[in-house]
């Protein structure tokens, strides 16, 4: 089934975006956008990230993934030097350098992000300008973008905002008269991906495509005839820059959960005229799959109150996840950063007692979560363990960034990773 | 600018965070922008810390920097001090904060904070992670120990000492101490501070009321001491107590340091690996050819444990700290060696995979190079991992420190009696050798088996020259297979080379056994 551009009918926005938000501002505990690269180097296979920066991105590269390589990696950081940074090198000339060492030994690499830091920002070294002229001495073989996922931009998972962003003017325009497609925008693990493919074709849904795609040369065309729909909520850059290609964004709520899902598959069906009845036949099954591996963890979690401290941006969706599902009571919701157009219809499913917050100022909002002394909190890896020995259960929140959890087939494992802290507790006697 | 994939050391504000971290009152205000807190999970993950370390950092933003970010600075180091209420504090700038020149130490003592505030110069382009941890306890000694009480000791006291060095995050800190104070203690020397390690304020204060010190770690602590040394007069010991022979050599040492005559009591201390390492199930260990890799001090010291206490043979060694690499070349010369001294893991891997040792003690990074080779590895050094902070109770220092490294050094290895019977049963079909060590688990043995092939084909051999390749007859392949796995690379590469000298084209079984008779001594 092709459609027209004409044929495809995307809705407005809609929700409600008043809500009072407790802005902070102070110290933030959460991560620059550079830790993105942990994931995105293994979603586009044939990309390598590096890093102009300093010894502590490539310290934080490597600690923050909590893991030793497994292989030489396809990222790393061109370490900025004293003779650099006074002038007695260029810094173009020495970055040119590194670049052909690295495209020598990696002959296999397509496509190379330079990615900015908070030192390459400061000291405003050009690194669109470095791309360019990169571009040119080592095309068509290789492509050379950049972004800046530096702590001074980017706070986390903005880092793959500013990469996807980078990418959107260098995707293939449409061909003449293209169909109108789908595109479905922000990384997925790939068993996420196919099984969002095999639903959209069930229900009739395509051309489908992904970005990022797992390889350089794949990435999908854009177009006036491209709808897309948000996979991932971090992605606001993202979807200005597809608009501005001419692409048209379809407001859904994202796919955390059994409602989430369905909802968010509903958003794509109507516009694309998928005739109800077929949308039910095709998300029947495992809707009902995903609500009974979520009940299992009803037990455990129904009642229990939440806390989140800011970190992925993924907290809204996951707390109406939880709060509607499994019956959870989401007490603080922290989000370093809230873009209430896409966030209103999540925020509507949230009772209106609860407090949003952007930003931080760890400290006080410790102090909040230990006066509140929430039943789990939801927290970076800086503070999980000590707020442990105050006796309050935590969720490493990296783990919802590096697990898969969207879709039905994952609902279940994404109420589990509440559950198990909570279960673990009753186990322990000592 | 040097493309880096991975780094032994982290950056120098990481290495005064271990020093702020391992006090017990010490606040340390970082300017930095968002991001750099990724160094609070180092020590709440790895080194499991149950409170956060005592660092605020001040967080700026882009659009602050067309504002004020010293107005930040200040903010954030008064409410610091308001909050926390540290004895003293350290100020200073990470890698971004260095560039926009704001000047902590000069903007902190415009607050007149009520506690004494030092700031902290660490060129975050130049220098690393040890440098920093060394260089803020050279400054947190200098700036606090002057302003100690004079020296009161009571008359009929024995000796005492500081033990310099400990930090948090440091590899086997913790057990390193409490198996150092005991022994000190043994042999009748106080213990008056040690330091930074849960050392407070008022201890660095109290230092000077030792009459030496102990230096454990000197990458860490050795300017502190020469500091002291200097200022006050106190000598500091320089062996480092690693190992049986190391440890009376640090005790002889530390009695002579501290005037006690009588040199009994080193005899009564008994350490399991003498007889362990002497008892015949221990002949196998014999000659294993070792690689070593790590900070110097660990490097050098378990070099000699390796040669004269487990009677292994070192193919090679080398450090990251460049600081200390006079000292390893020294080291790696009396074994007739030429020390690597490098950051870049891919040289490491590169030696190693060229030596074919058949152990490597290192750090996480060997093991994990060691895990790619299929060869037995011991992590002996920073950097460090969850793993590398055991429940028990587990020093690397003393005469338990050396129980705990005989097995350390041991359990990687197939067990003796094992290993002649991998020898003698070469074609049974589960006991063999790509089965790996029973006592390690099944894990992993394809993985192990490709890497292992890998290492002994992918590498050109110098036997080989340019143009003629020499084979294998297949009964000499099928032979060289009988050959236990861990010497069969060094075989090869052996009979090759043999072959070549010779001008053979073709290997024979006759000219593998020549081979085997040619390079046995």
């Amino acid at each position: 089934m092709s459609l027209t551009r004409e044929e495809i009918r995307v809705p407005e926005f809609k929700g409600c975006r008043q809500r009072p938000v407790l802005r902070q501002r102070g110290q933030h505990e959460v991560f620059c956008g550079l830790t993105g690269i942990m994931w995105l180097h293994r979603k586009i296979q044939d990309a390598f990230f590096l890093i102009v920066g300093s010894r502590t991105c490539a310290h934080l590269m490597q600690s923050a993934a909590g893991v030793m390589i497994f292989a030489e990696p396809r990222f790393g950081t061109a370490i900025l030097e004293e003779k650099d940074l006074a002038g007695l090198a260029d810094m173009n000339d020495e970055l040119d350098v590194v670049v052909e060492r690295l495209l020598e030994r990696r002959p296999e690499i397509r496509l190379l992000f330079l990615v900015g830091s908070c030192p390459s920002e400061v000291i405003k070294l050009d690194l669109s300008r470095a791309a360019h002229r990169l571009s040119k001495i080592h095309s068509p073989g290789v492509r050379i973008l950049n972004y800046s996922g530096s702590g001074i931009e980017t706070t986390f998972t903005q880092g793959e905002d500013a990469c996807l962003a980078s990418l959107v003017p260098n995707l293939p325009p449409e061909p003449e008269g293209a169909p109108a497609s789908l595109m479905v925008v922000g990384a997925l693990s790939d068993v996420v991906e196919d099984q969002f493919a095999r639903i959209f074709e069930q229900l009739g849904i395509g051309p489908v495509r992904f970005l990022p795609a797992r390889l350089a040369d794949d990435m999908p065309a854009v177009g006036e005839n491209t709808v897309f729909i948000l996979a991932q909520p971090f992605l606001s850059d993202t979807a200005r820059a597809l608009e501005a290609a001419g692409a048209r964004m379809l407001p859904a709520p994202f796919p955390l959960g059994a409602n989430g899902t369905t909802e968010w598959f509903r958003v794509a069906a109507e516009a694309f005229g998928v005739e109800p009845s077929l949308f039910d036949t095709v998300t029947q099954a495992p809707r009902m799959r995903a609500q009974r591996a979520v009940e299992n963890h009803r037990k455990r979690l129904e009642g229990c109150s939440i806390f989140f401290f800011p970190d992925s941006q993924l907290e809204i969706p996951l707390a109406r996840f939880l709060h509607q599902e499994l019956g959870m009571i989401p007490s603080e919701i922290g989000t370093p950063y809230l873009n209430t157009k896409f966030m209103a219809p999540e925020l509507d499913a949230l009772p209106q007692n609860v407090v949003v917050s952007e930003g931080q100022d760890v400290d006080v909002q410790l102090d909040r979560c230990l006066s509140e002394r929430p039943d789990i909190a939801v927290c970076g890896l800086g503070l999980a363990n000590p707020l442990e020995v105050k006796g309050i259960t935590t969720k490493w929140s990296i783990e919802l960034v590096f697990t898969p959890i969207q879709g039905y087939e994952q609902a279940g494992d994404l109420a589990e990773l509440f559950a198990r802290p909570l279960n673990r507790r009753t186990r322990l006697e000592v | 600018m040097k493309l880096s994939l991975w780094t032994y050391e982290g950056p120098p504000h990481v290495g005064a965070m271990r020093i702020a971290t391992a006090m017990t009152d010490l606040h340390y205000v970082l300017h930095a922008p968002q991001g750099d807190t990724y160094a609070d999970l180092l020590f709440t993950m790895i080194e499991r810390r149950k409170h956060r370390p005592p660092v605020t950092y001040t967080t700026f933003q882009a659009r602050d920097l067309g504002a004020d970010t010293s107005q930040l600075f200040m903010d954030a180091a008064r409410d610091a001090q308001a909050r926390f209420k540290p004895a003293a504090m350290i100020v200073g700038a990470s890698c971004t904060g260095e560039l926009i020149q704001d000047d902590p130490g000069g903007l902190s003592r415009t607050l007149g904070l009520p506690i004494p505030v030092i700031p902290l110069e660490l060129p975050s382009y130049s220098k690393k992670e040890n440098w920093g941890a060394s260089e803020t306890f050279y400054q947190v000694v200098r700036a606090l120990a002057p302003q100690g009480a004079e020296r009161m000791q009571a008359k009929d006291a024995g000796p005492s000492c500081n033990i310099l060095g400990p930090t948090a995050l440091g590899f086997r800190h913790r057990d390193d101490v409490t198996e150092i104070v005991g022994l000190l203690e043994k042999i009748g020397v106080t213990v008056n501070v040690v330091a930074p390690l849960d050392a407070s304020v008022h201890d660095i204060l109290a230092l000077r009321q030792a009459d030496f010190n102990v230096l454990l770690y000197p990458e860490i602590a050795l300017t502190a001491a020469q500091w002291l040394k200097r200022t006050f007069g106190q000598p500091f010991t320089r062996k480092i107590p690693i190992g049986v022979s190391a440890t009376r050599d640090f005790v002889r040492e530390v009695l002579d340091v501290a005037g006690i005559e009588d040199a009994d009591p080193i005899d009564q201390i008994e350490s399991r690996l003498p007889w362990y390492s002497r008892s015949i199930d221990s002949t196998y260990l014999t000659g294993k050819r070792v690689f070593l890799f790590g900070d110097a001090s660990h490097v050098i010291a378990m070099a000699r444990v390796a040669k004269t206490e487990m009677g292994f043979e070192i193919v090679g060694m080398g450090s990251y700290s460049r600081e200390f690499a006079r000292d390893m070349r020294e080291a790696a010369a009396a074994y007739g060696l030429e020390a690597l001294i490098t950051e870049d893991y891919l040289e490491v891997e590169e030696q190693i995979r060229s030596l074919q040792p058949e152990l490597v003690l290192g750090t996480q990074m060997e093991r994990h190079i060691s895990k790619r080779l299929g060869i037995p590895c011991a992590v002996i050094s920073a950097p460090v991992h969850v793993q590398d902070y055991p429940a028990r109770y587990s020093p690397f220092m003393g005469f338990e420190g050396a129980n705990v490294l005989f097995d350390t050094l041991v359990h990687p290895l197939t067990m003796g009696l094992e290993e002649h019977l991998l020898n003698m049963f070469r074609d049974d079909f589960e006991f063999n050798d790509e089965a790996g060590p029973s006592h390690l688990g099944h894990a992993s043995n394809n993985e192990r088996q490709k890497s292992l092939e890998k290492l002994q084909h992918g590498e050109p051999t110098q036997g080989q020259n340019g143009e003629g390749k020499i084979e294998w007859q297949p009964d000499a392949e099928r032979e060289l297979k009988k050959i236990p796995f861990f010497v069969r690379g060094k075989a090869r590469r052996n009979t090759e080379k043999f072959a070549a000298e010779l001008g053979l084209a073709e290997i024979s079984m006759e000219t593998l056994y020549e081979a085997k008779s040619h390079f046995s001594r």
